[in-house]
């Protein structure tokens, strides 16, 4: 990859005229060109944060304080609704991996020409709209189902499968399936084997990473559970800010830090595995995916 | 969406199906087992959902057949809703397309290891889906008519309030979609500049073509599937969008999921039960004829290519 970047200064630099060989300048206009696209994103994603921010621990005196952060634990409401959110998430996140790890491997391996359909239908969550999604399920599901609020939980891990999909894609294409799987199946392991001792394992970041999304997702969920009538972390956020602005606030604030924080130090994890020198030899040929 | 660029240069383990009749299929049941489970799911927890709501348009309150839902749908307030709809998901996904690609490329010429990139694609997969509520709150804390944004942008000679912004109006909703159809964009599309071969570039190169002759006529067109798709994506997300514009509004901005909400709330008149679902239909079918028309184009373009 690294071979690349360099190979984009020395093409980039004949816009100019051929003849001027690669320097130090070139590497200085490749910058230039990136700040000037990366400066005004980070700006238009930094003021609104750095503004909520200050919203949240300005007091009315001109001093700050952090009590909309500290107090948003005891808040009214708060626990419950969190707990709420941890159970949906979990039941959803169990469904999820269950569902999506055996089937994305099994895509992989043996049906590859299924993997633009599976592109194609685990996209469909992302645009057929949740609010007629849960019409839908509020209109036919059986009384003891529209009882409990795991109902949610069943539509979530649908929610959640374009993110889990495209997480297990990513691993499962950045690894050596076939060998890992011949490997194992000549040293005689059985397939449930191969799969939680030898495929699981290779698979952790992208599952971790897909899992953590999941879960983002049930806690941001707002649509449907407002709709089934369940105050779940969002609906809380959106009906304390009745009773103060600066706690929801604060507490969106945790919502999106949060996860974000999570998934940072998880991409740490993605890269201490093994196929670096793979990965080389992809990069090479110009086909890197990540 | 990633895959028509990249079809061709995964190594695709090929399925060893056996040679014997028997042998195949067992192979073909093993197959249909193994993506029962997942077929299965989607098809209760997905599909079915999508189809009761499209039948259910037809459905008088009486329980007969009937077209007044879809007749109501499409007109008065509910038409204007459409619209609106159809304007804010234009809107949301043609400037975020544009900007999203410039970025993801600016990230993917970096080190893919950099602190940059990994910072940018994590924040983009939590801003790109899971914002809803939050981000309206983000937005309302900082973009208020005395928030501080405001006041920043008004420092330096910016005044929002002067230009006609309103937060709690299309414009405000706008942009606050903004805020998340940018990540998700650089989220579906950075794969896709995996796609572009170095000999691509170099070819270009010996043959006398500029950057400007490359990007016209080599990369954007091998792009221009995979961000056609993108840009599908984008639509169908702003479309759907339902947590920020309501938390935004308190649900008073004409927009056609706002408007399903309302009678899923049981905010009906006599007789109109299921206008939300002819909504809802309208929605689908929106969806269904933009999806074609990809599929059209997409075939088209990578005839093309090839």
């Amino acid at each position: 990859m690294a071979a690349l970047g360099a190979f984009d200064v020395s093409v980039r630099d004949d816009r100019l005229g051929g003849a001027r060989s690669v320097s130090m300048t070139r590497l200085g206009r490749l910058r230039w060109w990136r700040l000037a696209i990366l400066a005004p994103a980070g700006l238009f994603f930094f003021v609104p944060l750095i503004a909520a921010v200050r919203f949240c621990v300005d007091t009315p005196g001109g001093g700050h304080s952090l009590a909309a952060f500290t107090s948003l634990v005891g808040q009214q409401g708060f626990a419950p609704s969190v707990w709420l959110s941890l159970r949906l998430a979990g039941v959803a996140l169990a469904i999820s991996l269950a569902l999506m790890v055996p089937t994305a491997i099994y895509v992989h391996l043996r049906l590859p020409r299924l993997r633009r359909a599976m592109d194609g239908v685990t996209v469909l969550p992302i645009v057929i709209a949740p609010i007629i999604l849960i019409t839908g399920v509020l209109s036919v599901a059986p009384s003891w189902l529209k009882a409990t609020p795991y109902l949610l939980a069943l539509e979530y891990a649908v929610l959640a499968m374009p993110f889990m999909y495209r997480s297990l894609d990513a691993g499962l294409r950045a690894m050596d399936l076939a060998t890992l799987v011949d490997a194992a199946r000549s040293l005689g392991s059985r397939w449930s084997t191969t799969m939680l001792r030898v495929l699981v394992p290779n698979l952790r970041a992208a599952i971790i990473s897909g899992s953590v999304l999941t879960v983002a997702l049930v806690f941001g969920e707002y649509t449907m559970a407002t709709l089934d009538q369940y105050q779940n972390f969002s609906v809380w956020i959106y009906v304390f800010s009745q009773s103060s602005a600066q706690v929801s606030v604060a507490a969106s604030l945790f919502g999106l830090v949060l996860p974000w924080a999570l998934l940072f130090a998880i991409s740490f994890l993605a890269t201490a595995k093994p196929g670096r020198l793979r990965r080389h030899r992809v990069d090479v040929t110009g086909g890197e995916r990540s | 969406m990633a895959a028509p660029l990249s079809g061709g240069i995964a190594g695709e383990g090929a399925p060893p199906t056996g040679s014997s009749p028997p042998r195949r299929r067992r192979g073909r049941l093993r197959d249909v087992a193994a993506m029962a489970p997942f077929c299965g799911y989607t098809i209760v927890f997905l599909i079915v959902p999508a189809v009761v709501v499209a039948l259910g348009a037809f459905q008088a309150p009486s329980g007969g057949l009937t077209w007044s839902n879809l007749t109501t749908a499409t007109s008065g307030v509910y038409a204007t809703g459409i619209k609106n709809s159809i304007e804010l998901s234009l809107l949301t996904a043609i400037v975020p397309a544009v900007f999203g690609t410039l970025i993801a490329y600016a990230i993917y010429v970096g080190r893919p290891e950099s602190l940059l990139r990994r910072a940018v694609v994590t924040a983009s997969g939590v801003f790109g889906q899971f914002g809803g509520v939050p981000l309206a709150f983000l937005f309302i804390a900082s973009f208020n008519p005395y928030g501080l944004a405001t006041s920043w942008l008004a420092a330096i000679g910016i005044n929002l309030s002067s230009l006609g912004f309103n937060l709690y109006t299309f414009g405000g909703v706008a942009l606050v979609y903004l805020y998340f159809q940018i990540p998700l964009m650089v989220l579906i599309v950075l794969p896709a500049f995996g796609g572009l071969r170095q000999t691509w570039k170099e070819a270009t190169r010996n043959l006398g073509g500029s950057t400007w002759r490359y990007w016209r006529h080599v990369a954007l067109p091998a792009l221009a599937p995979t961000i056609l798709g993108c840009l599908l994506v984008l639509f169908g997300s702003a479309l759907s969008a339902y947590a920020t514009a309501d938390a935004l509004t308190s649900g008073s901005i004409a927009l056609s999921p706002i408007q399903i909400g309302s009678f899923l709330n049981g905010n009906v008149l006599a007789g109109q039960q299921n206008v939300g679902k002819a909504i809802g239909l309208l929605m689908l079918a929106l969806l269904a004829v933009v999806m074609l028309a990809y599929s059209l184009l997409q075939r088209k373009v990578s005839r093309w290519l090839r």
